[in-house]
């Protein structure tokens, strides 16, 4: 592992640090940065109104992205391998929650508010506990016995594994969109001027919340978060020590197909889904994830909101914007300049192994 | 390992040597190896040569249990296409072990090269270069197939080397999102670029069509009897036929000489061990680049080829699960095998074009289940592609060296793509 060391490449900023010149990738990367701010800026000023409104669909899509990033980070963090069946976990258990509201729980959308509260709650209960378990049965079935194999063995698994999960959807909901039943109230928890909150995006971040400051808690305070740090720094050296290295990345993909649960749930609030949602929002996840730093928490989540933001106000902004038929570009765009410029993310630490 | 020569034991030495066939095996490695190479390489080549003029004739009337009938000369034209594309696939991922995720992008890129040379679709130029057996006075460009197909190649070439070079220095499994991206960008800028600053670029989603055919112009016809042009002559589907198989036949020579070459055994030994390749001075960034380059170029003639035959370039044609497709050819075949992807090819495109579809009727008709199993093709390719890294990682018909790496592993610690899991 220690093989790459020597062979870091510097950050573009160190020129600057240095006090030589700046490259040419470091001046390329700042004109960028300003013309983004200036189009918001001018989009501000334009529109403040429509501005704020768009910034809020960006914070609540950004939820959704920010968990099921968690969820390819702390994957990432344990076993370097990157989930690519996390994506359609993620979509399958949305559409599983869409049944479990109609067929399980009965929910029209006709209750009183308290059932509607108890219905949710039970969904985002039953779903996450699905979800996990499909989680952990996929690395059961596709990735342990690869472990000790090389890096790609999995990797090129985990293709697989995604295409199978999506054809497990595509054979139960075929190729029909589902969406959730109109729960909650169509009109907004309040307005000011022309700025207005829904109810899905306000239901979105309240559940996001608690579910974020949980996952921190597990992995900072609880025995089994430290035995999962200790598996992902060596997994040899936590197995000496007396760690059950299966059982905690069974826990690992356990949590992270939680999380992908949740976040399902809170996506199919808000928009339609079908078999193949997941593969999309799967490699936005993963840019996300990138973004903020693999394997850093904070830093999945931080890549979550800022990839929601961009794609809000990529499609919802009027002025210089290139516009939804170009987002799925962009967020590759971004994907393949982060890891080519600066492989650790925002958040993260330069590894050793180094990329 | 090495049990190869040693005295074969068991149910399967027994069939053997009760058939003789040691004997014969023995007979067989005696000879030289050009003639162990040559000798079935033109008998399978001579078998595919005359396949469409049996088919009309023959083939077609006779029914086949369970895939009810042999696949049609169109079909055939699609499968040898994927072949040569899966072959290139296998320089990059397979001798130089670099996974590349998105390599429809070079599919398309290369069919979108052949609408723009060869079709009307810049209506605003009129320029024929060597274009056989097209009316002079279209307008357009239209160049001559042929060489069109070099070109979509080299724009191809330089497309791969344009993405690689700033990728290529990134870890497996990051360079396999990197290429996944481009596989994802590339296709949604053809769609996109209808209106790039008010020019038509691309025809976005309605793509370009008709596309011109190969041909060899009325000189040639003349003096050999060559077509005029693919498209204009009765038998226009048997021609792609054995274009496409001249195509496959060069591809696969080149491979076969590559691999062997200099360049070839520095792909190898990135594969096997990086650190130890760039201590031995093997240039690991031109060497990788060098891959990402022949590989593309071979995928760009199999997309411009297959969109001439069908006469047009389409976005919609240039999805993830083409990359993923193709990629499950050179695992089934054996990453690094040439006969193992060519082979492996053949099955899973001639699956994807009619197979499936067939099987899944004969399934329906014989048994109980109703199951469509063409709808579920790309779950039964990720399961196979699963079972394959869980059972038999080095495939089907595995290169011998590549199938010792694997059981072996090269070295503790580092082996085929840098270093193992923990």
């Amino acid at each position: 592992m220690s093989v790459e060391a020597g062979r870091e490449r510097p950050s573009p900023l160190d020129a600057l640090r240095r006090g030589g010149g700046p490259g040419p990738v470091a001046v390329v990367g700042v004109i960028v940065l300003v013309l983004v701010v200036a189009a918001l800026i001018h989009n501000f000023v334009e529109a403040p109104q429509a501005f704020i409104n768009v910034s809020l669909i960006g914070l609540s899509t950004g939820a959704v992205y920010a968990l099921v990033a968690l969820g390819y980070t702390l994957v990432y963090g344990i076993l370097q391998l990157i989930n690519f069946a996390h994506g359609d976990v993620f979509a399958l258990s949305g559409l599983i929650s869409s049944s479990i509201m109609i067929d399980v729980l009965h929910l029209s959308g006709g209750e009183t508010a308290v059932v509607i509260v108890a219905g949710l709650a039970a969904t985002l209960a039953m779903t996450m506990a699905g979800a996990a378990t499909l989680n952990a049965s996929i690395e059961f079935l596709a990735y342990r016995r690869l472990r000790g194999q090389p890096r790609l063995t999995m990797l090129i698994s985990a293709v697989g594994m995604s295409f199978i999960v999506q054809n497990i959807a595509l054979a139960i909901y075929d190729v029909n969109y589902q969406s959730a039943p109109p729960l909650l109230p169509s009109g907004a928890v309040f307005t000011v001027g022309n700025v207005s909150l829904q109810w899905d995006k306000l239901t979105v971040i309240l559940v996001t919340i608690p579910v974020l400051i949980l996952l921190t808690w597990l992995v900072r305070a609880t025995k089994q978060g430290k035995a999962m740090r200790a598996t992902a720094q060596d997994q040899d050296a936590a197995a000496m020590m007396g760690i059950n290295v299966n059982r905690t990345i069974t826990f690992t993909f356990v949590l992270a197909g939680a999380l992908a649960g949740a976040a399902g749930v809170l996506f199919l609030l808000q928009f339609q889904m079908r078999y193949d949602t997941g593969f999309e929002l799967g490699l936005i996840a993963f840019t996300a994830a990138v973004l903020g730093g693999i394997g850093n928490l904070a830093g999945a989540a931080l890549g979550g909101l800022l990839i929601g933001f961009i794609q809000a106000y990529n499609e919802g902004l009027a002025h210089w914007t290139l516009g939804g038929d170009w987002t799925r570009s962009m967020v590759f765009g971004i994907l393949i300049a982060i890891l080519v410029f600066r492989p650790e993310g925002l958040l993260g630490e330069r590894t050793p192994e180094g990329v | 390992m090495a049990t190869e020569g040693a005295a074969p034991a068991g149910l399967r030495g027994r069939v053997a040597s009760a058939l003789r066939l040691d004997d014969a095996r023995r007979g067989w490695r005696r000879l030289p190896a050009l003639v162990r190479t040559l000798v079935p390489a033109t008998l399978l080549l001579a078998v595919a040569a005359l396949y469409p003029v049996y088919y009309e004739s023959t083939l077609a009337e006779l029914s086949v249990p369970v895939i009810r009938q042999f696949p049609s000369v169109s079909t055939a034209v699609i499968m040898l296409v994927f072949m040569m594309m899966a072959v290139g696939l296998n320089i990059v991922v397979g001798y130089a072990g670099l996974l590349d995720l998105g390599y429809v992008a070079f599919y398309a890129v290369g069919a979108y090269t052949a609408g723009w040379l060869a079709s009307g679709h810049f209506q605003q130029v009129q320029v024929h270069i060597g274009s056989a057996g097209i009316s002079p006075e279209l307008r357009g460009i239209h160049i001559n197939l042929w060489l069109v197909l070099l070109i979509a190649g080299t724009i191809t070439a330089i497309a791969g080397i344009l993405i690689g070079l700033p990728t290529l220095r990134l870890r497996g499994d990051y360079l396999a999102i990197v290429t996944l991206g481009f596989g994802e960008i590339i296709p949604q800028f053809v769609r996109n670029a209808d209106s790039l600053g008010g020019f038509n670029l691309t025809a976005g989603t309605f793509g370009i069509n008709p596309i011109d055919s190969p041909g060899f112009g009325e000189g040639l016809n003349e003096a050999l009897g060559l077509p005029i042009n693919f498209q204009q002559s009765f038998e226009k589907v048997n021609l792609f036929y054995w274009g496409a198989l001249a195509l496959l036949v060069i591809t696969v020579f080149c491979s076969v000489r590559l691999r062997d070459s200099r360049l070839g055994r520095a792909w190898i030994a990135i594969r096997e061990d990086e650190t130890a390749a760039a201590a031995m001075g093997v240039p690991l960034m031109r060497t990788k680049t060098w891959a990402y380059a022949i590989g593309a170029f071979f995928g760009g003639i199999a997309g411009a080829y297959y969109a001439s035959f069908k006469a047009g370039a389409f976005p919609s044609e240039f999805f993830f699960n083409i990359s993923v497709f193709l990629l499950c050819m050179v695992i089934l075949g054996g990453m690094g095998s040439v006969w193992g992807v060519v082979v492996a090819g053949a099955v899973l495109a001639y699956l994807n074009q009619e197979g499936l579809a067939n099987i899944g009727s004969w399934l329906n008709r014989e048994t109980p289940l109703d199951f469509e199993v063409s709808k579920y093709q790309f779950g039964i390719y990720g399961a196979l592609i699963v079972l394959m890294m869980i059972f038999r990682p080095q495939g089907l018909i595995p290169e011998s060296r590549r199938k010792r790496e694997i059981q072996e592993g090269v070295h503790e610690g580092d082996t085929l793509y840098g270093e193992r899991h923990a």
